[in-house]
């Protein structure tokens, strides 16, 4: 068994969507990571939400430090979650569920976690 | 009360304050002693009592009694120490301090630490049930062993192995440290949920053990909350559980001991008193920031508590579900939450969803499909209630898969 990180990419809901359809999305992640959790697959977890993110860039060998992302592109990071899977083809199965891909061009990233075993 | 009855009920109360006491006095080492002593008090009750009546503060005679004995078990264990041993002469109890305090203080704050030390993470989860059972609700050997379903033997082998760790542990009895609390809590936490659970779910026909099994669960959870060390959020969360749950013993089998199903339930039978201290005790756990799972197993037992099904009982007793596996999964809060799932959102959704599920070695997994599938699709839902049936245990489990299939007809 491997652990999966499936990493959701999409714009900022608060930006396009009323409050009762983001409540609606929660429901349906919520819904989303439960049908997981009931088949002892889900590993941890979390949103990212976009309030007080900052970016720190090396420019010119400095460290620099500015806003954002502001969540106003299909490509930022909104949140992400580990699951077990048997092979990626399951962790895709899993992603294929995720909620986010109702959004035109939104994503769903599977990625593989590193085993702790030194060899990564 | 008969005399006839109330040394089994003297016993029930006492001989757990007794043991509690007298073996914080002696060390954990000697709780073969502490108990010896205890059964021994009554066991002179019973004679003393048959001759000349049960006298009129029957605690108060057998508090004396026990001190008597303990005092004599005292004098000699010291002069066999002051000869044998005599580098331990330092450590032996004076003539001041060989009083056996059975106040009321001394008593519930042994108790406590008792429960702590028996719960102690060197003895086995089943030891520590067992000697949970034995020591702190003062159940006989015979009760316990009804209640797992096992033989005398075992029970006393695992009582044995459990008094046994307590002395090469060398396991004080005394309240952990502040900092180890809350880990140490949480095995305490968990024998009294198994506890309860045991009586709650038991395959035991001994429904009177069974009811006093989730009454001295509760009410050793109440102890910890009486106490301003151990009343956590998550012991009143606890305690929230067990007494909403409680609340429908009398409602779940009838008077020919007939199982009756949730939807079936005389709601007028079902305990309107434990609910509201279930309600109670579910607004005091809501502090602090530790989301546990005995506050979502609350949450979603006081919506059991909620006869009238309303989208939004069914909605939030899914979400409590999806957060609970989050948390710690199991297979029946899996089976529960698919079930929460088909009432929230549709059977169809649910039906893929139980699929993915693979509880091929659990009936229940086949009585939630079965369930299902009713209304829809008659012939699956009667192919997977006899799969069920197939490979139910219990004489209850098997009533109810029959009761589904009868209503199938």
């Amino acid at each position: 068994m491997e652990e999966y990180a499936l990493i959701m990419r999409h714009e900022d809901g608060k930006k396009v969507a009323s409050p009762e359809q983001i409540q609606q999305w929660m429901k349906q992640t919520m819904d989303w990571i439960g049908g997981i959790a009931a088949q002892n697959k889900f590993v941890s977890g979390t949103g990212l939400p976009f309030d007080e993110a900052r970016t720190v860039t090396n420019r010119d060998a400095k460290k620099v430090v500015t806003n954002g992302p502001f969540g106003e592109i299909k490509e930022t990071i909104g949140g992400l979650i580990v699951v077990r899977a048997e092979s990626v083809e399951e962790a895709v199965e899993f992603a294929k569920g995720c909620p986010v891909l109702q959004g035109e061009g939104n994503s769903v990233e599977v990625r593989k976690i590193a085993r702790k075993d030194g060899m990564h | 009360m008969q005399q006839a009855e109330i040394i089994p009920h003297l016993f029930r109360t006492e001989y757990r304050k007794i043991v509690s006491v007298l073996c914080k006095r002696f060390g954990a080492g000697h709780i073969e002693t502490a108990e010896d002593i205890a059964s021994d008090t009554f066991l002179t009750a019973s004679q003393v009592w048959a001759l000349h009546g049960v006298p009129s503060n029957a605690v108060a005679w057998l508090y004396r009694v026990a001190q008597n004995k303990a005092h004599n078990y005292l004098r000699r264990h010291r002069l066999f120490e002051t000869k044998i041993s005599p580098e331990l002469k330092h450590s032996l109890p004076s003539n001041t301090d060989m009083d056996i305090d059975l106040s009321p203080k001394n008593i519930n704050d042994s108790q406590l630490q008792m429960m702590f030390a028996i719960c102690h993470p060197s003895i086995p989860p089943e030891s520590q049930i067992g000697l949970s059972l034995r020591i702190l609700c003062g159940f006989g050997i015979e009760e316990i062993a009804n209640a797992f379903l096992t033989n005398k033997e075992t029970i006393n082998k695992r009582l044995f192995r459990a008094r046994e760790k307590l002395r090469e542990e060398k396991i004080s009895i005394e309240l952990p440290a502040e900092a180890d609390i809350q880990k140490r809590l949480d095995a305490v936490l968990t024998t009294i949920y198994l506890l309860f659970s045991e009586g709650y779910y038991s395959e035991s026909q001994h429904t009177v053990i069974r009811r006093d099994l989730c009454s001295e669960a509760i009410r050793l959870c109440h102890m910890l909350i009486e106490n301003q060390n151990t009343n956590t959020p998550e012991a009143n969360a606890l305690l929230s559980l067990m007494c909403f749950h409680a609340s429908r013993f009398d409602a779940r089998v009838d008077k020919n001991g007939e199982p009756v199903l949730y939807d079936d339930q005389d709601t007028s039978l079902w305990d309107s008193d434990l609910i509201s201290k279930g309600a109670y005790f579910l607004n005091c756990s809501a502090r602090g920031n530790h989301l546990s799972r005995y506050h979502l197993e609350a949450a979603i037992a006081y919506w059991n508590t909620q006869k009238e099904d309303t989208r939004e009982k069914w909605e939030q007793i899914l979400q409590l579900y999806n957060q609970l596996l989050q948390l710690e999964y199991s297979p029946i809060a899996a089976l529960n939450r698919t079930y929460a799932l088909a009432r929230a959102n549709g059977k169809q959704q649910a039906i893929a969803e139980a699929e993915k599920l693979k509880l091929h070695n659990n009936h229940y997994y086949y009585m939630l499909l079965g369930e299902l599938y009713t209304e829809t699709d008659t012939a699956t839902a009667r192919m997977h209630f006899a799969k069920a049936m197939t490979m139910a245990r219990t004489a209850y489990d098997k009533k109810t898969i029959q009761s589904k299939l009868d209503k199938l007809r």
